[in-house]
C-alpha cells in the first residue's frame, strides 16, 4: 500500500479539487492520499465529494490555524 | 453519474475563464462534462492560438485572423486592445489562480468532451482539422441536445 501526499494550500477553486482528483486516480485499492488543504471552501468541499465518488475518508484533524490534513482511503 | 453541459459561445477571455473554471471544477468532483463551442467560442479550441488567417475565403480568412485563438481572447469589459487580457493573466500568477491556459489543460487531463458546432463552422469556414485535437466531434443542436440530456446545461 502507497501513502500519497498533496499540499493544496495555496491553490484555489478548482484546481484544489483539479489536483485532488488527478492524485486520487494514481491511487490502487488501499492507497491513501494525505492533503493538506485549508478550512472553508476545500475542507467542506474535498472530503465530501471524494466521498460521494466513492473514497473513504479516514481522518480529518487541523494541523496549524487554518491548515487541515484530511486522509483519503481507495 | 451527475452531467454538465455547457455551450460556450462567447470567445471573451473572462467568459472563457468561466467555462473552464465550471468544466474542470465539475469533472473534478465527478461529473460527466460537455463543452459545445460554438461562434466566438471556437476560438477557444482553435490550434493556432495566436492571429492566423484560419478560413477559406478571403472573407473568413479575415474574420480568422480578427477573431483570433485563445491567446489572443479579449476582456469582456475594459479590453484596452488586450492590454487587461494581459494584466488577468500577471494577476492569477500572482494570486495562484490557474490562468485560462492552465484551466484548458486541466479540462483536457480531466477528461471533459469538447465538441465543436457545425454551423459556426460552415459559416467562419472552419474545419475540424483547424482544431486541437481534443475536439472529440463535430455537432449539430439535435447530437448536442441529446448529449446534454438529464444533465444541466449553461449558456455561457
Amino acid at each position: 500500500m502507497a501513502n500519497y501526499k498533496i499540499d493544496i494550500t495555496k491553490d484555489h477553486c478548482p484546481i484544489t479539487f483539479v489536483k485532488t482528483k488527478i492524485e486520487l486516480s494514481k491511487l490502487a485499492q488501499g492507497d491513501t492520499l494525505e492533503v493538506l488543504l485549508l478550512k472553508g471552501e476545500p475542507l467542506e468541499n474535498v472530503p465530501r465529494t471524494s466521498t460521494e465518488q466513492g473514497y473513504t475518508v479516514l481522518s480529518i484533524e487541523p494541523v496549524d490555524g487554518d491548515i487541515y490534513k484530511v486522509i483519503i482511503q481507495k | 453519474m451527475k452531467k454538465l453541459s455547457i455551450i460556450s459561445f462567447s470567445g471573451d477571455f473572462d467568459k472563457l475563464t468561466a467555462v473552464f473554471t465550471l468544466a474542470t471544477g465539475a469533472a473534478a468532483v465527478g461529473y460527466e462534462v460537455n463543452l459545445f463551442f460554438t461562434f466566438w467560442g471556437l476560438d477557444a479550441i482553435k490550434k493556432k492560438q495566436g492571429r492566423s488567417f484560419t478560413g477559406k475565403s478571403p472573407l473568413t480568412k479575415a474574420f480568422g485572423f480578427l477573431m483570433g485563438g485563445l491567446k489572443v481572447a479579449p476582456v469582456s469589459r475594459f479590453n484596452f486592445w488586450g492590454i487587461s487580457a494581459k494584466i488577468f493573466r500577471s494577476l492569477m500568477r500572482k494570486n495562484n489562480v490557474a490562468t485560462l491556459e492552465e484551466l484548458v489543460d486541466s479540462a483536457k487531463i480531466l477528461g471533459v468532451n469538447f465538441y465543436a458546432c457545425e454551423m459556426a463552422m460552415h459559416i467562419l469556414g472552419i474545419g475540424k482539422d483547424d482544431f486541437i485535437p481534443e475536439v472529440k466531434d463535430v455537432l449539430g443542436v439535435a447530437s448536442f441536445l441529446k448529449l446534454a440530456d438529464d444533465g444541466q446545461t449553461l449558456f455561457i
